[in-house]
Order: structure tokens, then C-alpha cells, then sequence
């Protein structure tokens, strides 16, 4: 109902004032996506760590995400919204190829990470995967210790030579969990509540140091208290790493993140934006729509 | 009449005197069905105990327990039953050897490797061989194992140890893949997600988080096989043969309790005689081992419950 007349009413508006500034990127778009002209919005990414260019991906004949454009800036974090269904856990996935887990899944267009396209075929996704972290919506700590936790993905990457001990502290300290569970490091990582393990997984991702780390709704299972540390500990984490966040919230997103993607039903992305202007002043009625609670 | 009345009417039922009687007649059938098992296992026990009474009044546990010569029937008499304990031992250890590697690598294949198209031709195969009766299996080592053997070892002999350890392996087999199989499939995706992510590689993530994570179903697999392993009969009697004896060459004929017992119960030993009573001793110890390894099982799967769900 609302996804038949978008393609005409982008058309348009993108053509707004503000997208002479980004002039660079627009280039750029013209250049690749002739079906499909990217979203409205003109965030200043000036030197993106992730680019997405066309992106399709499909799930057997049904096609989830239609030709998205977009830039993730270094060191800031970036919010996916929308609407259930719309496609950002989607998008998450193909940044660093967990859609290859997919056996119906299919990727077409191109994803760039430092200009590399990560579908090109000497991409290994075992070592993209080693650059990008990744915590899940659901808590999902191995059944091991709090520790073997932590180092699980040191020893997989061969980064366990140093001392681990230490990086394993670190990454727990800077997960704003290692307080707590300082003296039960060899206890299993299944006897802390929820919103532990959430941080647990966290430390996890941390631990070898990626430098983009993805995030699917990581507070949506998790209490008040527990979300709101989270949240901190994510605004800290921006000062290190690159953050891609899909939340439901939008007061989350409002909070937490420098850039905002908003998709809408059908897997396109409607707008992209410097999150204050989103939620501000966005430029595309849907997305006022979806963000004052009047869409879907 | 309105509806409230007859919300009244359907919960306190006219015929609940007869639907109680009902329940209590169904209840009772269920009890009856799961009373016969109980009733079957203690039956066993009782005539094992009873069997071996007579014999231990004739034999000393001590020399039974800890003699090396088992010699029935052919005079002088000695009832050591160690050579059969080693026999069994043999077989099963044997099998083991074969079965849990072999078992486990097929699981994991199953379950985090093979295509569904290929799960779906291979797992009916392993049940179609778990269901081969076991005397096909001892005919089998019989005809194509011991021969193969023998064209390494020629001195190998009709019936030898390592043919019977070699068959009842293949055997057990299936038991150790569909059950570790079935423990390794129903580790959460979520897990392996987890370690997909974090740059893990499909090995990784099959020998570091699946199996880790399904190890209480896959030690009960084992040692449920290895309880098949000791209680099997007819394949071991015909491929290792009925000489008891402590050997550690595996080209030499052994026995193992099952097939003494076969032996004994196919001879025309009378009732009564000191053999035939041993048979209920064998019996008894042979329960005791079987016994203790299911135990051991439901103490490791109580132990390592799979938390993660
Ligand atoms: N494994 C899959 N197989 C088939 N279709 C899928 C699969 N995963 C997602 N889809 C479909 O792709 C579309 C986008 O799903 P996705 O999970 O990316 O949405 P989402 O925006 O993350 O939603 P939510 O907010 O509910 O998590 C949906 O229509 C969904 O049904
Ligand atoms: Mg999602």
C-alpha cells in the first residue's frame, strides 16, 4: 500500500537543495544505480569504511532489499530502523557475509569494505568476518567459561600468542562487564542474566579486535537498566570502532547513533541521514510518518 | 436459558462420576504396560541371582573372580573367568577404536556438512544397517573380513579376535552417528552463528562449539554402543571363535562371555550341572558390566545437561 508510489515521490524530492554538497557521492550513484537512485538524505560520509552500492539480496525468488546505497562512516555509530521485515537484519548480514550461512540467500550489486568489494570471488568471508564482529539480537554465549568465551575468537585467530589473559580483561572491562564478573571468570557464560550475557557477547566481538562491529538489536531482549548500559558502553565503543546498529527503538537510535538509515517496508532505503536531521527534519513524509508512530 | 448456564452445566459435567472411572480404568492399563518392563527386569535379576547361588556355593567367588584358565566342561574343571572378561574386553575396546571415530566424523559430516539431499540418502543407509540382523554381521567377517586379514597375516587364524572386534565396530556404528547426530543437530544455530562471526571456520565451528556443546549426548552414544559392544553374541561367536584364553594377539581365536553363553546353551550340558549353573554366573556378571556402563551413561547425561536451551 505504501511501497507502490515510492519510486515516484523519491524521484523528486532527492533532488532537493541539499545534495549538492555531497556531490562526490552522487557522482558515484549516477554511475551505478541506474535502476534505483538511492536514498534521500545527504550525510556527510567523508571517508566511508563500508559502501553499499546496489545491493540486492534475494531469499530464493523473493527479493528482500532493493538496490541499497549507503556509506558507514569510520568511528561513528550508524542506526538501521524501519519496520518489521523491512530488510536491516538483512543488510547487517551481507556486510559481512553471515548471509552465506543462508542457503536461499543470493547477493547481487556490490559492498565495499576500505574499497574492496566483499563479493568478489578471492574475498575469504572467514577473514572479513575476522575484521567485522558481529552480536546478535538473542544472547548467545558459548556453553564455556566466561573466559573461553572471551578468548574463543583470540585462538580462532590465531591472536592468543600475546598474553590473553590481559586481552581477555580488556575486552570484559571494555564491555562494562568485568566488575561483575571478575572473580567467576571460569564459571559458565550461562549462569549471568540476560543483559551479562549480552555483554559478554559484546567483550566476545571486541576481544580480537575487529574494526567494524555490527550489532542486530542487541538491548531488544534486555530490561531498562540493562539497555541503558548498553547503550553507554556502545557510545564508547564508537570511540574505537566503527558501529552498525539495527534497533527497533528509535529513541535508541535517536540517542546513540551519529547517522541514520531508515528502511521501510518492501527492503528499500527510504532515507539516510545525519541521525539529528532524520529525526528532525526528514526530508521524505514517510519517514515523519514512521518516526512520529503514524506509519505501518 | 442463557449461556452462563450452560458454561455451568459443561464444567461440572453430568457424567463426571463416569468420566472418573474412565481415567482411573486408562491410568491403570498405562501402569499395567509399564509394570511388565519393571516386573521383566526384576524376573531376569532374580533368576540370574538365583542361577548363580548354586554356582558359587560350588566355585569360590574368589577363584571365579580372579582365575585365568575357564575350562567348563574338559576335566580338570577350572572356573576362572577372566579369559572371558578379556575376550569381551577385547571386542568391545576393538570396537570402540573403530566405531567412536569413525561414528563421530560421520555425525559431524551428517550434521554440519552434508547437503540435505546427501542427509537424506545416508541416513536411512546407517538405519538400514543397524537393522542387518547381527548373525548376517558374523557371517560377513566370516567370509570377507577374516580372509582380507589373512591376506596381510597368513597366519591368521578362521576365528580371530580381530575380525570380531573389526565386525562388531562396523556394527555399532550407526548407533554412534544417528545419536551424536541427533545431540550435534539440536545444538541452537544460534551458537554457531555466534562463532561463524567471530571468524570461525566450519571445522572451528564443528570440533569447537558444536561437539563441545552436544558432548553429553555424544558420551551417552558411546557408551551406549559400547554397551551393545559387550552384551553382542552371535556376530563375535562366529568370527572370534569359543577359546577362552588371555592373549594379546589379536590373530588368535577368543571367547567372550555371550559366546560361552551361546556354547553352554547349545551344548547338552544338564540342568543342574555345575556348567549349566555357570551360565547364570556369566549371566550375572555379564548384566552387571552392561549395567554399570548405562548407569555411567545417565550419570554423564544428568551431569553435562545440555544448558544452552
Ligand atoms: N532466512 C530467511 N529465509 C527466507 N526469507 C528470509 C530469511 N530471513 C529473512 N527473510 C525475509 O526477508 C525479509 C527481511 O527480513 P529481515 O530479517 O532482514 O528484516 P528485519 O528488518 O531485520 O526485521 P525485524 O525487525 O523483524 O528483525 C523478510 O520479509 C523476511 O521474511
Ligand atoms: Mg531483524
Amino acid at each position: 500500500m505504501t511501497a507502490n508510489n515510492e519510486p515516484a515521490e523519491m524521484t523528486p524530492n532527492r533532488r532537493g537543495p541539499e545534495s549538492v554538497s555531497t556531490s562526490e557521492i552522487d557522482e558515484r550513484r549516477s554511475a551505478s544505480a541506474a535502476a534505483d537512485d538511492g536514498p534521500l538524505g545527504s550525510p556527510r560520509v567523508s571517508s566511508p569504511v563500508i559502501e553499499s552500492r546496489d545491493l540486492d539480496v534475494f531469499y530464493g525468488d523473493t527479493q528482500a532489499l532493493h538496490g541499497i546505497e549507503m556509506e558507514v562512516p569510520e568511528r561513528q555509530v550508524t542506526a538501521l530502523i524501519g519496520p518489521s521485515g523491512c530488510g536491516k537484519s538483512t543488510f547487517l548480514r551481507s556486510i559481512n557475509r553471515m548471509n552465506d550461512l543462508i542457503d536461499v540467500a543470493r547477493v547481487e550489486g556490490d559492498l565495499y569494505f576500505h574499497g574492496k568489494n566483499v563479493y568478489d570471488d578471492d574475498v575469504d568471508p572467514v577473514a572479513l568476518r575476522r575484521k567485522i564482529g558481529m552480536v546478535f539480537q538473542k544472547p548467545n554465549p558459548f556453553p564455556k567459561s566466561i573466559y573461553d568465551n572471551v578468548a574463543y575468537g583470540l585462538r580462532v585467530q590465531g591472536k592468543d600468542d600475546g598474553d590473553v589473559d590481559e586481552k581477555v580483561r580488556t575486552a570484559l572491562e571494555q564491555a562494562a562487564l568485568l566488575d561483575e564478573v571478575e572473580d567467576q571468570l571460569d564459571e559458565s557464560g550461562l549462569d549471568l542474566s540476560g543483559g551479562q550475557q549480552q555483554r559478554l557477547c559484546i567483550a566476545r566481538a571486541i576481544a580480537p579486535d575487529p574494526e567494524v562491529v555490527l550489532m542486530d538489536e542487541p538491548a531488544s531482549a534486555l530490561d531498562p537498566v540493562a539497555t541503558s548500559k548498553i547503550e553507554d558502553l556502545i557510545d564508547d565503543l564508537a570511540e574505537e570502532y566503527t558501529v552498525v546498529i539495527v534497533t527497533h527503538s528509535m529513541q535508541q537510535a535517536a540517542r546513540i547513533s551519529d547517522k541514520t538509515a531508515v528502511f521501510l517496508t518492501g527492503g528499500h532505503l527510504v532515507e539516510f541521514d545525519d541521525t539529528e536531521k532524520i529525526f528532525e527534519n526528514p526530508e521524505s513524509q514517510q519517514v515523519e510518518d514512521y518516526i512520529t508512530g503514524k506509519f505501518g | 436459558m442463557s449461556s452462563a448456564d450452560e458454561t455451568a452445566v459443561a464444567i461440572t459435567g453430568e457424567s463426571g462420576p463416569m468420566n472418573g472411572l474412565k481415567e482411573t480404568a486408562i491410568r491403570s492399563v498405562f501402569f499395567s504396560c509399564a509394570l511388565v518392563t519393571v516386573l521383566t527386569t526384576l524376573g531376569i535379576i532374580l533368576v540370574l541371582v538365583q542361577g548363580s547361588i548354586g554356582f558359587f556355593q560350588e566355585v569360590s567367588i574368589v577363584e571365579y573372580v580372579t582365575g585365568t584358565d575357564w575350562s567348563p566342561v574338559i576335566r580338570p574343571r577350572s572356573f576362572g573367568v577372566l579369559p572371558l572378561i578379556w575376550g569381551t574386553l577385547i571386542i568391545t575396546v576393538g570396537s570402540a577404536l573403530i566405531a567412536i571415530p569413525v561414528g563421530t566424523a560421520t555425525a559431524i559430516y551428517l550434521s554440519e556438512y552434508a547437503d540435505p539431499q546427501v542427509r537424506k540418502v545416508i541416513k536411512p543407509t546407517l538405519e538400514i544397517l543397524a537393522g542387518i540382523p547381527t548373525i548376517v554381521y558374523g557371517f560377513f567377517a566370516l567370509s570377507f573380513i577374516t580372509p582380507i586379514i589373512q591376506r596381510f597375516f597368513p597366519e591368521t587364524g578362521t576365528f580371530n579376535a580381530a575380525a570380531g572386534a573389526i565386525v562388531v565396530g562396523i556394527m555399532i556404528i550407526p548407533m554412534v552417528s544417528s545419536l551424536s547426530e541427533d545431540a550435534m543437530s539440536s545444538v541452537p544455530d544460534d551458537l554457531r552463528n555466534a562463532a561463524y562471526g567471530l571468524g570461525a571456520t566450519k571445522f572451528e565451528v564443528s570440533t569447537s562449539v558444536v561437539f563441545p556443546a552436544s558432548l553429553s549426548g555424544v558420551i551417552a552414544s558411546y557408551i551406549l554402543a559400547l554397551s551393545r559392544a559387550i552384551g553382542e553374541t552371535m556376530a563375535v561367536t562366529l568370527a572370534a571363535g569359543m577359546h577362552p584364553q588371555i592373549t594379546g594377539n589379536l590373530l588368535e581365536p577368543i571367547q567372550t562371555m555371550t559366546a560361552y553363553m551361546v556354547q553352554i546353551g547349545i551344548s547338552d550340558v544338564s540342568v543342574g550341572s555345575i556348567g549349566y549353573q555357570s551360565l547364570f554366573a556369566v549371566g550375572l556378571t555379564l548384566f552387571a558390566m552392561t549395567l554399570a556402563m548405562n548407569l555411567f551413561s545417565l550419570w554423564i547425561k544428568s551431569r553435562y545437561r545440555e544448558e544452552y536451551q
